[in-house]
């Protein structure tokens, strides 16, 4: 009997019974979609985090106020206000003597803020900031320019903003934003009126990085940010550029040096401050992603794992159904090869029909959660691999003859004489 | 010329350290192109006899030579391609595949063998039972006398050299009974070896020959003296 033969009878039994048969590999159907998901969402928030990797630059160190663990969350996180990082840190940081690798350092804080040109109104992120912004954060601006030192020295009422803002505001009525005039209010403000701002430039769109929408933001300049919207004197942050890869960690034992002489601090552990590398950040996210995969991959196996006992059961419900079918053929002259190999076909296409209805469905799902990612901002690719593919159909094939080897062999080994009296 | 020779035929089934005697040094021969009937009671060893024939089962101790060959050594895989080829069954019961054509049903043994043209071949065969109309249709959409013709039609796909049946009227009323032992008479004139087992008299007249056998062992091998022809029905065969 040869294999076409054998497939060709195998399809007619199983389409005898489709509800059945399509109920056996549900499980596989699961199994093997989860698998294709799973790997389909890990290799997108791979290339997403990558992605923003080389958007910020890994040569980036960032100074924040507060002691804690490096690679776990700011302390401003849990409401702790740390006040003793000031602009003269920052300026200190500049000096080549003390911290040579450094290319660029910018001193920024963050807050919310209300902006109001005529008689719109829109909430939304401002970050303070010194001339530098630009040297250490790629941008690269849509229309006007970023404020110089001198602006952001002498507190001039300037603002760049996000390219998001500036078609909320001006996208309508199509005036060029460059060169109008919009209050800034915040909920700490000292100038209840806002504090009013000539747009001197728009920044392109981003996207977002480490869900934030880069583009719904505001720029201004450092002092007005500090003293006008938050009423504060320290600073939130001061972001480092470093020259190359190789003298991050260096570069991060100077600051801490520096910084440890200017708060006269002794040991390590009374340090008032936090020096990350964003390097340290994206690792963070990568550990969690690689065990949220771990985790999937091992309930895509155990689905597996069921769907294959399933098809081991109705593979014996099968076998003992058919008992008299198997006689007649053996009567007839099917040697035991015969009888195993149509049963083992029979689980296997049965198996191998879930595998591809489970990647078809994997598929789909994966290419819907993609759609929906780049929906909400982020730059996520839609990736297939092959060899997810290959070890999907692969596996459910292994699954089907392996659940099917024992009915398989129970069918070859069956007596013709007491099959055909089976009743 | 002899087709089967089975001399001092033993067959014994051990159960719990019982011992019981089916069959008990059995010996006779069955020449090509007879028609012979095996007669017994109920569990006077005509059906383990029949297996034993057929390749479905083997001899405790005994020589069973088949077209001068002896069997006893043979594989169980060439014993099945014996079957295959050499041999067809018709059953008291059809045993036809349920939700499967006339036509499909009788290309059944071909899937096993090597010969090739299996539509013409099963075409061919269900000419020579009448049902030539029936190709297309399920097997639960046709009356018994049909499903055991189809059964016919099957145990001769493959060409054997001779055809076991067993108790083939069993299941039928006497008028679709009559066209099927007609069939087997056809087939018998035209040179083909046929064994039917059974314990009914009135079948096994239909023979030209018949082997009693009682408590396994064999008490009677005679000629048929008034043997019954079977005139079959005409709606039955068109």
């Amino acid at each position: 009997m040869n294999i076409f033969s054998t497939f060709r009878l195998v399809l007619r039994t199983l389409l005898a019974r489709k509800g059945r048969s399509f109920l056996t590999i549900l499980g596989i159907v699961i199994g093997v979609a989860g698998v294709i998901i799973i790997i389909a969402l890990g290799a997108g928030a791979q290339s997403l985090v990558l992605g923003q990797i080389t958007k910020l630059g890994t040569n980036l160190l960032s100074v924040q106020p507060g002691k804690s663990n490096e690679k776990g969350p700011p302390s401003q996180i849990f409401g702790i206000v740390v006040t003793t990082l000031t602009t003269e840190d920052a300026q200190a940081m500049r000096d080549t003597g003390r911290v040579p690798h450094a290319v660029a350092v910018n001193a920024l804080v963050r807050g919310t803020a209300t902006v109001v040109w005529q008689n719109k109104n829109l909430d939304t992120t401002f970050v303070g900031s010194d001339a530098y912004y630009p040297q250490v954060v790629n941008i690269s601006m849509r229309e006007g320019r970023f404020f110089d030192q001198r602006e952001s020295d002498g507190n001039a009422n300037v603002v760049v903003l996000g390219s998001t803002v500036a078609d909320e505001l001006f996208g309508e009525s199509g005036i060029d934003p460059i060169g109008q005039v919009i209050k800034a209010k915040s909920a700490s403000a000292s100038d209840a009126g806002g504090v009013p701002l000539r747009i001197i430039g728009v920044i392109s769109p981003r996207g977002s990085a480490f869900f934030q929408n880069q583009d719904d933001q505001i720029l201004l300049p450092l002092a007005i940010g500090q003293k006008q919207l938050l009423g504060i004197r320290y600073l939130q942050a001061v972001n480092v550029k470093v020259d190359s890869s190789e003298d991050v960690e260096p570069t991060r034992g100077d600051i801490k040096q520096l910084l440890n002489e200017r708060h006269r601090i002794q040991k390590d552990v009374d340090a008032d401050y936090t020096v990350r590398n964003l390097a340290d950040a994206v690792s963070i996210l990568s550990t969690i992603t690689d065990a949220l995969r771990l985790f999937l991959t091992a309930m895509a196996a155990i689905a597996l794992l069921v769907g294959g006992i399933g098809i081991l059961n109705i593979m014996m419900v099968t076998v003992a159904e058919r008992t008299r079918e198997i006689g007649l053929r053996k009567a007839v002259g099917a040697g035991n090869a015969a009888v195993r190999n149509q049963f083992l076909f029979e689980a296997g296409t049965l198996t191998l029909l879930g595998g591809i209805i489970g990647i078809i469905v994997g598929v789909v799902v994966a290419y819907l959660i993609a759609l929906l990612m780049r929906k909400l901002g982020y730059d996520w690719s839609f990736v297939i691999s092959p060899v997810s593919v290959v070890l999907a159909v692969g596996v459910s094939i292994l699954t089907g003859v392996v659940f099917g080897l024992y009915p398989a062999f129970k069918a070859a080994k069956l007596n013709p004489i007491d099959a055909l009296r089976y009743e | 010329m002899t087709l089967i020779n089975v001399e001092d035929l033993d067959k014994d089934y051990i159960n719990e350290a019982v011992v019981t005697h089916v069959l008990d040094h059995m010996s006779f021969t069955v020449d090509q192109g007879e028609f012979v009937a095996i007669m017994g009671p109920s569990g006077s060893g005509k059906s383990t006899l029949m297996h034993i024939l057929s390749f479905l089962d083997r001899p405790t101790t005994g020589k069973y030579y088949f077209e001068g060959k002896d069997t006893t050594a043979f594989t169980d895989d060439y014993l099945a391609e014996l079957r295959n080829e050499r041999i067809g069954f018709v059953f008291q019961s059809f045993n036809l595949l349920p939700r499967t054509t006339v036509l499909d049903n009788v290309k059944l043994p071909l899937l096993y063998s090597k010969k090739k043209n299996h539509d013409q071949l099963a075409k061919k065969a269900l000419e020579a039972v009448g049902l030539s109309h029936r190709l297309d249709y399920y097997t639960n959409q046709i009356s018994g006398g049909e499903k055991q013709r189809v059964a016919i039609a099957r145990a001769l796909v493959c060409d054997p050299a001779v055809i076991f049946a067993d108790e083939p009227t069993g299941n039928l009323d006497s008028k679709s009974g009559n066209t099927v032992m007609h069939i087997l008479q056809q087939l018998n004139d035209q040179g083909r070896t046929i064994i039917l087992v059974t314990h009914e008299m009135d079948t096994a007249n239909h023979a030209k020959r018949i082997i009693r056998i009682k408590d396994g062992h064999l008490v009677a091998d005679e000629k048929v003296k008034n043997r019954t022809i079977a005139t079959p029905d005409k709606e039955l065969v068109k």
